[in-house]
């Protein structure tokens, strides 16, 4: 188990490596200046020449490099072009939003799908079964702003329940309290969660009513077990780990930016800071940020991995 | 029974939290302005970036010598006289007494010095002013001497530019930052006072009223005058989709929505307890500029000819969609600012391509592909290649559309090579009025060749009669040579004029007193009932 940790921990590092000297390449190697975007419309070429120099753009992509992964080993991700504030700074700010929105979806789709799936596996072909189908067919293939923008003209705007927009911090010194901080991400929750309601629900109905076909549920059954019991600790608890699997890679999604739920209820995150890093080319920003997401689709992995265990005592590393 | 009790109890008690939570936040507070700027604050320094939203952010935490009233008439403003020499080569400034920086500590002619040396290491028209100046004196703390080699026409323009880059006073210590440096402190002298610490960049910009700022005593007139400020704290608040600037007006949790889209300009004006107000009557106006190094534009006769092939009313049209928020204009500076002149020759404004085809023909057009380049992220211009695609194609040029973002568009303009090498041929951009009603901040009148603007146009004739245009005091005299040098460049066909519109600002009604300027959305004198 030690051992399986410490390998997957080790493979990290080559991943991120690679990740970073690709995401350095391709940055370096595309179209766009970060230096013609600073110096705005009325610039010369000369004005242009200072501020590279300045950013330290004139120097050869590797000994760039260098410089940026001396850096990090020492902890600091460099500053924001446009911001002058330090990279980590920037990403400490949006960590939470980000977080909040994330979690509180998958939290929430958790417990509309999961009931909603098994229901709907244990009475397959039933109204509740066809029910979900659609709704998953309409979660899977109505635009999140669609979903959004209806939310917020129902909630905010006609019943006036709700805010239209932003973000209220719940820690640090300018934090809101948490009801004010929670009704700011009612609507972006409601509004995430749709799509992740569908594939969770579906996930959990699929491998439900699958583990619903196998021997030990007949044997289950015929011990006289109730029914409850029989689906939530037998096929339900059988069935945790694609449902796991599929909730970790939804978190590491969310993590990675949400930009168009962002974007429509204005909440400052990670999505809204990576377009903006990658819009005015602010290199250093968006070296960060891929570094930040890769670390944190590792970990989901690994945690993900590592909750098969508990889940499923027949696995071992 | 009992579960269906729950859920009813559970939900009761949701909606009536919800209540309470609408009942806090709806009463507007009229001592808080939420103002939604048109694009997001990301650098601080008005001196290192042109960008408009920084300019405006600085107007409200510093000040200036002088600034541009209602009638665009220079007047004093951190300034209380001066006097120029007989021999105009001498400018004694002296400053308004108690003038005081947020933290605390004078304003001195130290301080107006450092600011004036890095606003002219950045400012096209301080560069110019630069030209002029010997040295600076500062006799006293409150004032100051502009020594010049030569009488100069420009000082009070120069210090008074309402648009980027706007001299703005610093503390010197901070203006001793060099100009290709972001200043790391922002301390002004101004009516707000900017939170540092409340900043979150992408969200949320704070300041706070500056209750220490000592407002001239004359009633605001646009950029002058006094600027009493109404509100304890004013909060610029970054929503970048329209659709929700638009909602969050309408419930009441913004004030003013700086720039909303002209596609929501129906529904605004129909919405109650919101107005649509002009706060910058002169606007904007949208141009095409050639790259004047390779063919086809390095020839001035298919220049020309381009510029015939345009026609306004399209792009006013196509990119704005509202017919009154548009405005035909065939000058060069602005209708219906100082220096405007529709005297314009041959470009009339009007497509005409059959008149530009001839003079295709005439000129030897070869059928050279011409690179235009589209920045399709940028809403508020996209369009206007598109229908300079059209336009040109009815003229006869073949045309290599090219679509990319705005920063692989500004990159790519700034590079020499010829199109086919990844160069190009025309780009279209827009300018507020401001940036351009002086022959000398207009970039692209810049014909200094190869060091010059985008297009790197050589045409000394324009450099020459900048010059005169710089040195000339009588304002007669100015608009004559104004005239001539718009003269010159519409023979040489440095850009094309391509119409002026108007972008009003959405205001709740409940808040008045929306100063009118050239262009810059000014949060003193305005009141919240």
């Amino acid at each position: 188990m030690l051992q399986f940790l410490l390998r997957r921990i080790l493979a990290v590092l080559p991943v991120l490596f690679v990740v970073s000297l690709v995401v350095f390449l391709i940055l370096r190697l595309a179209p766009g200046d970060p230096a013609a975007v600073i110096a705005g419309n009325s610039a010369t070429n000369e004005d242009i020449a200072k501020i590279q120099v300045q950013l330290g753009l004139d120097r050869s992509i590797p000994v760039q490099y260098g410089i940026w992964m001396g850096n990090v080993f020492q902890g600091d991700l460099g500053f924001s072009y446009y911001l002058n504030k330090p990279v980590t700074e920037l990403i400490a700010q949006r960590v939470e939003p980000t977080l909040s929105l994330a979690f509180g979806t998958v939290i929430l789709a958790l417990l509309i799908a999961v009931p909603l799936g098994t229901v709907a596996a244990w009475r397959m072909g039933g109204w509740l079964d066809r029910l979900l189908s659609g709704f998953s067919v309409a979660g899977f293939s109505v635009p999140v702003f669609v979903i959004g923008y209806l939310l917020i003209y129902l909630f905010a705007i006609r019943l006036e329940w709700l805010p239209v927009q932003g973000y209220k911090s719940i820690s640090g010194p300018s934090a809101a309290g948490p009801w004010a901080w929670m009704r700011q991400l009612i609507l972006p929750w409601m509004t995430l969660a749709m799509i992740y309601v569908a594939l969770i629900a579906r996930v959990t109905r699929a491998s439900v009513s699958e583990a619903l076909t196998e021997d030990y549920i007949r044997t289950a059954r015929a011990k006289g077990i109730s029914e409850t019991a029989v689906l939530l600790r037998h096929a339900l608890a059988n069935a945790a780990v694609p449902i796991v699997t599929v909730v970790g890679i939804g978190i590491a999604l969310l993590i990675g930016g949400v930009v168009v739920t962002e974007t429509v209820y204005a909440i400052p995150g990670l999505g809204s800071l990576t377009v903006d890093a990658v819009l005015n080319r602010d290199f250093p920003v968006i070296q960060g940020l891929v570094l930040l997401f890769s670390v944190s689709y590792v970990l989901i992995n690994l945690l993900v991995d590592l909750s098969y265990l508990v889940l499923d005592p027949r696995i071992r590393y | 029974m009992k579960r269906r009790s729950l859920f009813a109890a559970s939900l009761s008690l949701s909606l009536a939290m919800m209540a309470v939570g609408t009942a806090h936040a709806q009463p507007a507070n009229s001592k808080v302005l939420r103002f939604v700027p048109h694009a997001n604050l990301t650098v601080l320094d008005p001196i290192w970036t042109t960008a408009y939203v920084t300019r405006n952010h600085a107007y409200m935490i510093y000040d200036t010598l002088f600034t541009e009233d209602a009638k665009g008439q220079i007047k004093p403003q951190m300034v209380e006289s001066y006097q120029v020499s007989k021999d105009e080569k001498t400018w004694t400034f002296k400053l308004r007494s108690g003038l005081e920086f947020h933290d605390g500590k004078p304003v001195t002619s130290e301080d107006v010095v450092a600011s004036l040396k890095r606003w002219a290491s950045r400012d096209a028209m301080g560069g110019v002013l630069a030209t002029f100046v010997t040295g600076y004196e500062t006799p006293d703390a409150n004032t100051f001497k502009l020594i010049l080699n030569q009488p100069c026409g420009i000082v009070l323009d120069a210090f008074g530019k309402a648009s980027s880059n706007v001299p703005f006073i610093m503390p010197a210590r901070i203006a001793a930052t060099p100009g290709t440096e972001q200043i790391k402190e922002h301390i002004g002298s101004g009516p707000f006072v900017f939170k540092a610490d409340e900043f979150k960049p992408g969200a949320l910009v704070v300041y706070t009223k500056n209750a220490k700022y000592k407002s001239r005593p004359e009633a605001p007139s646009a950029m002058a005058g006094g600027r009493p400020v109404n509100f304890d704290r004013v909060e610029w608040v970054i929503i970048r989709d329209t659709q929700t600037q638009f909602n969050a007006l309408k419930a009441g949790e913004v004030d003013i929505i700086e720039q909303p889209s002209f596609e929501q300009m129906d529904a605004l004006k129909k919405t109650e307890g919101v107005r649509v107000e002009n706060f910058a009557p002169a606007g904007l106006q949208f141009i095409m500029r050639f790259n004047h190094l390779h063919a086809p534009f390095n020839n001035p006769k298919i220049r020309q000819a381009a510029m015939v092939a345009m026609g306004q009313q399209a792009y006013i049209n196509t990119q704005v969609g509202v017919p009154e928020l548009g405005r035909l204009c065939r000058s060069m500076f602005p209708c219906g600012t100082t220096y405007s002149d529709e005297d314009t020759g041959y470009f009339t404004g009007v497509a005409n391509p059959a008149k530009a085809k001839q003079m295709l023909a005439e000129a030897g057009y070869d059928g050279t592909p011409v690179t235009l380049m589209r920045p399709t992220d940028l809403a508020s211009i996209a369009k206007l290649p598109l229908v300079a695609q059209q336009q040109l194609q009815a003229a006869g040029f073949k045309v290599d559309f090219q679509q990319m973002d705005w920063a692989t568009l500004l990159a790519r303009r700034a590079k020499k090579d010829a199109p086919a090498q990844g160069g190009w041929n025309i780009f279209l951009t827009a300018w507020t009025a401001g940036d351009i009603t002086n022959p000398l901040s207009m970039a692209m009148l810049n014909a200094k060749g190869q060091n010059g603007w985008f297009g790197w146009q050589d045409e000394p004739r324009l450099e020459y009669l900048k010059g005169r245009f710089a040195r000339t005091t009588e304002v007669a005299e100015k608009k004559k040579i104004a005239s001539e040098i718009q003269r010159v460049a519409f023979e040489t066909a440095t850009h094309a004029p391509l119409g002026q519109y108007i972008s009003p600002a959405a205001v709740r009604s409940n808040v008045t007193g929306m100063l009118i300027t050239p262009g810059v959305p000014l949060l003193w004198n305005m009141k919240k009932n």
